[in-house]
């Protein structure tokens, strides 16, 4: 059973001039094995950076603060290193990767997460399986990673990774922006069975609370300014989706 | 790759007269002479040289070199294949073409006997084999490839080993044949190389040449297609590794002056530096030059041609120059297109590929593997594709990526 936990975490990002303008500012949350927990917040407000620096992005610089994964500090970790201990990161913009097949790059990463080459033969089904669960065409593993994919393409990739690579923490990054009502649904299953046995925890950022009920979240977090302004269960989604983040972001400016 | 440094130049499909970039002097209108004295020293500021360093080209270009030193040229006896030395008075030698540049003619006038290796029939893969001079000295090499009419052979040219070397190699396909070419310049860090590759396909004949440059110090190689008669047609693709203090420099004319034939250039770069001094006391910076002419005559109606170069640069510390040149003196061409696109391996590929676990060294490998696939799955030997897979590999473990 495994536990993130995030506490005090202080980010900045280093700006084109060579400045570092703080973007985290002090972010608490834990996220444990069999929990959902959603972040909701405004354009800015950070979130994507607090996945980036879970991640490793070099551009984020952890001032201050600490990411543990089940005890053991994450920020010394490599990028790479992270994702084989388990932390996965299903971005809002994925990136293209001109010249290397969608299917070389699943079975590298899937030799490097599990340790060892998988078996050919098991593999090519495992894919297709997956693949076909998120009404994929298998014709995608030969085109170039995310090369010319539609937004709505490149988030079922995302997906597709994580029911491959089978993480202890997902986080989520706007994995339904984009999508229409379909493929948020299919997506949404996939995300579904990947939480399914309760050994796994899922950090989803959002705007959105339709995907909230594909995807039931246990708590919600209002994110604003660097930080988390609020906590609360589903019911928060209602209220966010009613009444917008201003009150939240008066409160986080004082 | 997701930055474009030079740009894509626009494609030039059905393109009319007085399209695309037309140089001042014409490539179809260079100086030709076996004669070093011909030509004049070189500066380095001339057209032809100014993407070179010249002092690095120990005394080639200006007639210090001694061409005192023997590179040999290896070929194993293999059935359909006849294998001659021959002197200069042979009338077969310059059937492929001439120098344009005084190094060419050097090597033109100081080569003592030329090797000339003839195919016939459908004989198996002729690898020949040329070792440099060695270490301080420098060589002058003739070595010219003929298939007969109809043949159909595979020539694998490797050159390796040390020392300073220039040379001419001629190419002369006959009539409706084909020949499948894989030139590797493998050279020992200190090597010069400087070569002219004069390719003339006869009619309806069919080149599949690929250049494969990893090794040397300083390699420059200048190859020029011509067409003996219609339907002929000449695929060239390369692939270069330029490590740390290493200038690789490629230098294509396609001259089509006969209708009906077809031209299709591919070369692809791979470039990585390093900052500062190498032991050997040069720069560690890592260079390329891409110079890509075609020139469609008047004559060479229904022409298609393309040519493409893509570098990639994987480290700062590198520089990629790449010129595409069309020069279309005919309205009635089948196709043409040319382009040229310098990107760069970026943090976010990386970032992308290692955030699922791949280590840092593995993605390299994988983004460059999958930029010079499109090359190496043409090499016709699997042993050889394999081998300079491997040896590609090799290079990118040496800076330590
Ligand atoms: N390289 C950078 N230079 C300067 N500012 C940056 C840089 N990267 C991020 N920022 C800033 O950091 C802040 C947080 O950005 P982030 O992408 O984390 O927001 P977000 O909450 O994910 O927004 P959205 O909902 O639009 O995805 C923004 O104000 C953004 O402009
Ligand atoms: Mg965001």
């Amino acid at each position: 059973m495994s536990t993130l936990e995030i506490k005090d975490l202080h980010a900045s990002v280093t700006t084109a001039d060579d400045g570092l303008k703080e973007i985290l500012r002090g972010v608490d949350l834990t996220v444990r094995a069999g929990e959902t927990h959603a972040i909701m917040g405004p354009n800015g407000s950070g979130k994507s950076t607090l996945a980036y620096a879970i991640a490793g992005h070099p551009k984020y610089q952890i001032t201050s603060g600490e990411v543990l994964l089940d005890g053991e500090s994450v920020l010394e970790m490599t990028v790479d290193e992270r994702a084989r201990a388990g932390l996965f990161l299903a971005m809002q913009y994925p990136v293209e990767v001109p010249g290397v097949s969608m299917a070389n790059f699943l079975r590298s990463a899937a030799t490097a997460v599990r340790g060892e080459a998988p078996k050919l033969r098991t593999w090519v089904k495992e894919v297709k399986g997956a693949m076909n669960d998120l009404d994929i065409d298998p014709a995608f593993a030969d085109r170039s990673v995310n090369e010319g994919f539609s937004g709505g393409e490149k988030k079922r990739h995302e997906v597709l990774q994580l029911a491959l690579l089978k993480p202890k923490i997902a986080v989520l990054d706007e994995t339904d922006s984009g999508l229409d009502v379909d493929a948020l649904r299919v997506v949404s299953e996939g995300v579904n069975r990947y939480r399914e046995g309760g050994e796994t925890g899922v950090l989803l950022i959002t705007h959105y609370t339709r995907i909230l009920q594909h995807i039931k979240p246990d708590h919600v977090h209002v994110f604003s300014a660097g930080r988390i302004v609020e906590s609360g269960g589903p019911e928060l989604a209602d209220d966010l989706e009613k009444n917008g983040y201003e009150r939240f972001v008066k409160a986080a400016a004082v | 790759m997701t930055e474009v440094v030079s740009g894509l130049a626009p494609e030039l499909k059905g393109a009319k007269r007085g399209q695309g970039y037309v140089p001042e002097a014409s490539a179809g209108e260079r100086f030709r002479s076996t004669d070093v004295a011909a030509f004049e020293v070189p500066g380095g500021r001339e057209e032809n040289w100014r993407f070179t360093p010249m002092k690095r080209l120990r005394g080639l270009h200006d007639g210090t070199a001694t061409f005192a030193g023997t590179a040999s040229v290896d070929v194993p006896a293999v059935e359909g294949v006849t294998i001659e030395q021959v002197g200069r008075e042979d009338p077969r030698l310059g059937e492929a073409g001439i120098p344009q540049d005084r190094i060419a003619a050097a090597a033109w006038s100081a080569f003592r006997e030329a090797t000339v290796v003839t195919l016939d029939g459908t004989p198996g893969p002729v690898t020949v084999t040329v070792d440099g001079p060695g270490a301080g000295e420098s060589a002058a090499l003739h070595l010219q490839l003929r298939t007969t009419p109809h043949t159909e052979a595979t020539v694998i040219l490797v050159q390796r080993g040390s020392g300073v070397l220039a040379d001419n190699l001629e190419v002369v396909l006959g009539d409706g044949s084909r020949l499948n070419l894989v030139v590797t310049e493998e050279w020992a860090d200190d090597a010069v190389h400087v070569a002219a590759h004069h390719l003339l396909v006869g009619r309806d004949a069919t080149l599949r040449a690929i250049s494969v440059a990893l090794g040397g110090d300083l390699v420059r190689v200048s190859p020029t297609v011509r067409y003996a008669g219609p339907g002929g047609d000449a695929e060239l693709l390369g692939l270069g590794f330029a490590d740390a203090g290493q200038h690789l420099e490629q230098r294509l004319l396609v001259d089509h002056a006969t209708p009906n034939c077809k031209s299709n250039v591919l070369y692809k770069n791979a470039l990585q530096g390093v900052k500062g001094t190498l032991t050997s006391g040069r720069q560690g910076d890592a260079h390329t030059v891409w110079i890509g002419d075609v020139l469609i005559r008047a004559a060479a109606e229904n022409t298609e041609t393309f040519e493409f170069n893509r570098n990639l640069v994987l480290t700062e510390h590198a520089r990629a120059d790449s010129v595409p040149n069309l020069e279309i003196e005919t309205g009635e061409i089948a196709g043409a297109g040319h382009a040229s696109a310098t990107g760069r391996f970026d943090d976010e590929q990386l970032f992308y590929l290692q955030s699922r676990g791949i280590p840092e060294d593995v993605a390299r490998r994988l983004v460059v593997r999958g930029f010079f696939g499109e090359v190496l799955h043409k090499i016709p030997v699997p042993e050889l594709r394999d081998r300079l897979e491997a040896a590609v590999e090799a290079e990118l473990a040496i800076a330590g990526a």
